[in-house]
């Protein structure tokens, strides 16, 4: 490894080094509270990093690859990292109360620094450029989350658990077999290698992609990354998994593991696939999947009565949304603009997403971890037992509902304006259609919160640490709702150097 | 460019809303709110008389620009934040401030869930002035429907009778009329050649608006199609007939302060985006103007005004028949924009001017009348009325104000509300005489059932039984000084537009020019 290398990877091995250095400190002391405090300060570090690499504080490290080509700290890698940091942190915060609880506080240390290196995983596989870093990256992230969904020993935890390692190992063999076929039509495992090389390769008319073992690889990849993104048929894993992990991983992993695996695929589809004629297949593609993950997704949030199931149903269905983002291709653009505004919107939406999403769950952790109380009746009457927690819970539900002026509302018009650039109008039409279906499921759980009666009146607040956690996350989403171009401005400057736009 | 002013009025509402309900505290939170939500206010107010007054009638155009490019930075939707005042608007945002004024001092005495209460009714304000200065078409939107976060919450909270289903139904209304302009403005934006979603053209910022780029573009969808999208979410706020239904319900179930404001302002965003939108953009599009469907317009403004009429008369309840009375006068501001189907532009200025100014009336004097019926149900908690008589004996302020409301209502020469609806039908005669003629026998109407309610409530004796019990009856109180605050407040301009209209005309005539062009 050069100075070069290490540079480049100084954050994500700064992240392992946490890890460790918490696993560390866990061995010496029994308070949990020095455990969250060492992780929430030491990632530090990694932020810091991170921010050098972005703005060149010492020296110009942006200037290329590293690790043989392999791995980029390109700005599209550091805007997600920031991202997953971001989340990270608050990760750590909101389960610092829960961590410390008396059935979890053997295992605090572990819980954390399992978060961490998930984390550590997610931050190579936004950066990783070459198929088998991908796939290495890809298990680093997927299995310490397995630890993470059982670690409550019940069996309701081992069941998710279990649930999620086996689908999880199914879906990595499938891409195993796509990046197989992929490598072998183009006989490189380098994404830009294989842009070339798919260009020049004699292609078959009237067949997508050109030949049938790019299109069967296309299908192979999309599908083992749509389990990550729980994109609809891959979905089945995430209610059962939301209800029975902790609830602070879920949270985790509905925002995380989903912009991680987003990040992966619009690299892999715009370097690999980033040929305009190729372009145009992916984006039908997509196009599908999206109008049926909203769909399905919103459809069967309808019928839940359990709060973190219909969460869970929620955001298979904001993955349709950041779908239509990704299909917007700017190869079936109308007129010429900026050609990554699908991508773009994906990014704001992610961003947005996550700080509503963390916000939502944080409140649903402290309600929850209060009431014992998972069932949508549980949140009935909140807004006299806990007006702040009540407030936090409807503004992100609104926001996940697309209400004006909140930051879901303007990620859902960047994105559906991005669909009708790309000439994807019935698209936008089944999006709109589904923000209403969603409106049912969304308010029907505001509703509770807000009209119904309480039956035990007593009031209660949120410990400190969760509270400013979901603060946090809702100021964050109010401001990018309020200014969207604070997000949007950064992207456009991430996403300049991706070859297909 | 940034001027300041129209930011500050917009938001002050909203900010001080927000910080009131986060951070006061203590044994009086209650009463500090109220004290510092209407101090919110009337700094507004102020403020809304400072954009009013600032604005120079001689230069016109846009003025007091807030002006903020990349907003939304996507070429796929680049939207800027642009806020701006011209004589379209400044009066309208002069009226907002007046009423949101009249109605945190009208909530004086809400005790219920205070803390929440003032806030949702300065986030309202805030989204109203938000809709009247806002020049970019998502911006717009975005105000347009934030509204109905506050008014659900206003209405199902703190509501009366059914409060629930009507907010619920004036929700869906809304967000069903909602979604037609977003797919209208989405339309135009794609639209090759457009691009752009400013709703006008600053010269001085170098922005070329939607009204002269879609005059010569090919539209992704047809005009006339547009139009009907915009025609249809502001048809529904406006209301008119027969999309009316939500609003005698959301009014008689809202509280009185709510419906002041839902008379006085939420119901001009419609007639505002009517005038600013549908007249500003499609006068000449290809393939479709609104010259084309003015005649239909105005059957339906005649239809609104005589249906309205017809069914206020047979109410019982005060608040539903100054509601029902609302659709017929609504109508005349569809009638007078039918009136450019005109080909001199003369008339069909008067006529336009006329519907500017009817709303600016129509704001002052229903919402005057809907605080009468407050002040009256407060004491005798009763706005049924055949229950009701004889109250003149015992508070004749609120009768006389209650009398100014309604003569303002049914046009008494030397009231704003006669200058208006002259107006209206002297510019629409000329084009739509049939439909005026008919129309204009709302005013007998409205004679007859404003009269006649004044008649059976102030007036008569006391009904025997069941009306109200001696011991209610004996112990009704009038007005005190801080009922009279917010009923000076929305008299006075009923008056000082009656008897000097060119104060408010002159300076909508200069936003109708410029929106005519």
């Amino acid at each position: 490894m050069t100075a070069q290398d290490f540079w480049a990877l100084s954050p994500e091995i700064a992240m392992a080094v946490l890890a460790l250095v918490v696993i560390s400190v866990d061995l010496v002391t029994r308070s949990m509270a020095k455990v969250s405090a060492v992780a929430f300060v030491g990632l530090a570090a990694p932020v810091i990093l991170t921010l050098n690499l972005w703005f060149g504080w010492f020296g110009d490290p942006v200037s290329g690859q590293a690790l043989f080509g392999t791995f980029e700290a390109d700005r599209f890698s550091l805007f997600f990292k920031f991202l997953l940091l971001t989340v990270t942190a608050g990760t750590i915060l909101a389960s610092a109360r829960y961590i410390a609880s008396d059935r979890m506080k053997d295992y605090g240390g572990e819980f954390v620094s399992l978060v961490l290196l998930s984390v550590t995983g997610m931050m190579i596989l936004v950066s990783a450029t070459e198929l088998i870093t991908i796939y290495v990256a890809l298990e680093l992230t997927a299995l310490p989350v397995v630890a993470l969904a059982a670690i409550h020993r019940t069996k309701q935890g081992v069941e998710a658990g279990t649930k999620f390692f086996v689908l999880s190992a199914i879906s990595s063999a499938i891409l195993l077999y796509g990046f197989a076929y992929l490598y072998g039509f183009a006989g490189s495992t380098h994404l830009d290698v294989i842009m070339e090389r798919l260009a020049v390769l004699p292609t078959e008319t009237g067949v997508p992609f050109g030949s049938y073992a790019v299109l069967l690889s296309v299908i192979m990849i999309v599908a083992g990354f749509g389990f990550k993104m729980a994109v609809v048929p891959w979905q089945m894993w995430v209610p059962d998994v939301y209800q029975g992990a902790p609830t602070p991983v879920a949270a985790f992993l509905s925002v995380a593991s989903k912009a991680a695996a987003f990040a992966v695929i619009m690299r892999i589809m715009y370097t690999a696939f980033g040929d305009e004629s190729l372009m145009k297949d992916w984006s039908g593609l997509f196009a599908i999947l999206a109008a049926v993950t909203m769909t399905v997704g919103n459809t069967l949030a309808l019928s839940q009565s359990n709060i973190k199931r219909l969460l869970g149903y929620s955001t298979i269905a904001q993955a349709g949304y950041m779908l239509i983002g990704l299909a917007s291709v700017p190869a079936n653009q109308v007129g010429a603009t900026f050609a990554g505004a699908g991508p773009q919107g994906v990014m704001y939406y992610l961003a947005g997403y996550a700080f509503t999403n963390l916000a939502v769950f944080f409140a649903v952790i402290a309600i929850t971890s209060r009431t014992n109380d998972d069932s949508i009746e549980g949140l009935n009457g909140l807004l006299k037992r806990s007006p702040l927690l009540a407030g936090l819970l409807v503004f992100g539900l609104l926001s996940l509902l697309g209400m004006p002026p909140t930051v879901g509302f303007m990620a859902k018009v960047v994105v559906f304006g991005a669909a009708l650039n790309a000439n994807l109008t019935w698209l936008v039409v089944i999006g709109v259609l589904n923000t209403v279906i969603a409106a049912y499921y969304y308010l029907r759980v505001i509703r509770a919160i807000v009209f119904e009666d309480a039956v035990d009146e007593t009031k209660f607040s949120a410990d400190r640490p969760l509270l400013a956690a979901a603060g946090v996350a809702a100021i964050g989403a109010g401001v990018f709702g309020l200014a969207p171009f604070l997000i949007l401005e950064l992207a456009e400057q991430a996403l300049s150097i991706i070859p297909g736009i | 460019m940034f001027d300041g002013l129209l930011t500050i009025t917009v938001f002050l509402p909203a900010a001080v809303g927000l910080l009131v309900a986060l951070f006061a505290r203590g044994e009086n939170a209650d009463q500090q709110i109220r004290w510092i939500s209407i101090g919110a206010t009337v700094a507004t107010f102020v403020l809304s008389v400072l954009v009013f007054v600032g604005y120079d009638n001689n230069i016109a155009g846009i003025q007091m620009i807030d002006y903020f490019e990349n907003w939304i930075p996507v070429d796929a939707l680049r939207s800027s934040y642009i806020l701006g005042v011209d004589g379209l608007s400044a009066p309208l945002v002069l009226l907002t401030g007046i009423l949101g004024m009249a109605a945190a001092l009208g909530s004086w005495r809400i005790n219920k869930r205070v803390r929440e209460y003032f806030m949702w009714l300065l986030l309202l304000e805030t989204a109203v002035l938000g809709v009247f200065v806002s020049l970019d078409l998502l911006l717009f939107f975005i105000f347009f429907e934030f509204e109905l976060i506050p008014m659900f919450m206003l209405i199902a909270i703190w509501g009366s009778g059914r409060p629930r289903y009507s907010a619920m139904k004036f929700v869906l209304f809304t967000l069903a009329g909602g979604a037609f302009m977003l797919v209208g403005i989405l339309a135009i934006y794609v639209t090759p050649g457009v691009n752009t979603l400013a709703m006008v053209s600053i010269p001085e910022l170098g922005i070329t608006g939607i009204p002269e780029l879609i005059a010569s573009a090919d539209l992704v969808v047809p005009a006339a199609l547009i139009f009907a999208f915009f025609f249809i979410a502001f048809a529904v706020k406006l209301p008119l007939w027969p999309v009316h239904s939500w609003l005698p319900d959301a009014h008689t179930d809202a509280p009185t302060a709510v419906s002041v404001m839902l008379a006085g302002v939420l119901l001009k965003m419609a007639g505002y985006g009517l005038l600013r939108i549908n007249l500003g953009f499609f006068q000449e599009t290809k393939g479709f103007t609104i010259h084309d469907v003015a005649g239909y317009m105005a059957v339906i403004a005649a239809i609104s005004v005589i249906y309205g009429g017809i069914i206020t008369v047979r109410q019982t309840d005060m608040k539903r028949l100054i509601a029902y009375s609302s659709i017929s006068h609504m109508g005349f501001v569809m009638l007078g924009v039918a009136a450019v189907g005109s080909s001199a532009a003369q008339t069909s200025a008067a006529g336009l001017n006329g519907a500017a100014l009817q709303m600016f009336t129509h704001g002052t004097i229903t919402g005057l009348a809907f605080l009468m019926v407050g002040l009256s149900y407060d004491r005798t908690h009763t706005r049924h009325i055949p229950h009701l008589g004889g109250l003149w004996k015992k508070m004749p302020l609120i009768a006389i104000f209650f009398l100014i409301a309604g003569f303002g209502s049914l046009g008494l020469p030397a009231l704003s509300g006669f200058v208006s609806e002259i107006m209206i039908f002297l510019g629409t005669f000329s084009v739509w005489p049939w439909a005026t003629g008919v129309a204009a026998f709302g005013v007998v109407l409205a004679a007859g059932y404003t009269l006649w309610m004044v008649q059976r409530v102030f007036f008569g004796e006391r009904p025997a039984t069941p009306g109200l019990s001696d011991e209610v009856y004996n112990n009704l109180t009038d007005a005190n000084w801080v009922d009279m605050i917010p009923v000076i407040a929305l008299a006075a301009p009923i008056f000082i537009v009656g008897i000097w209209p060119s104060v408010i005309t002159d300076i909508f005539d200069t936003g109708i020019q410029a929106v005519l062009r």
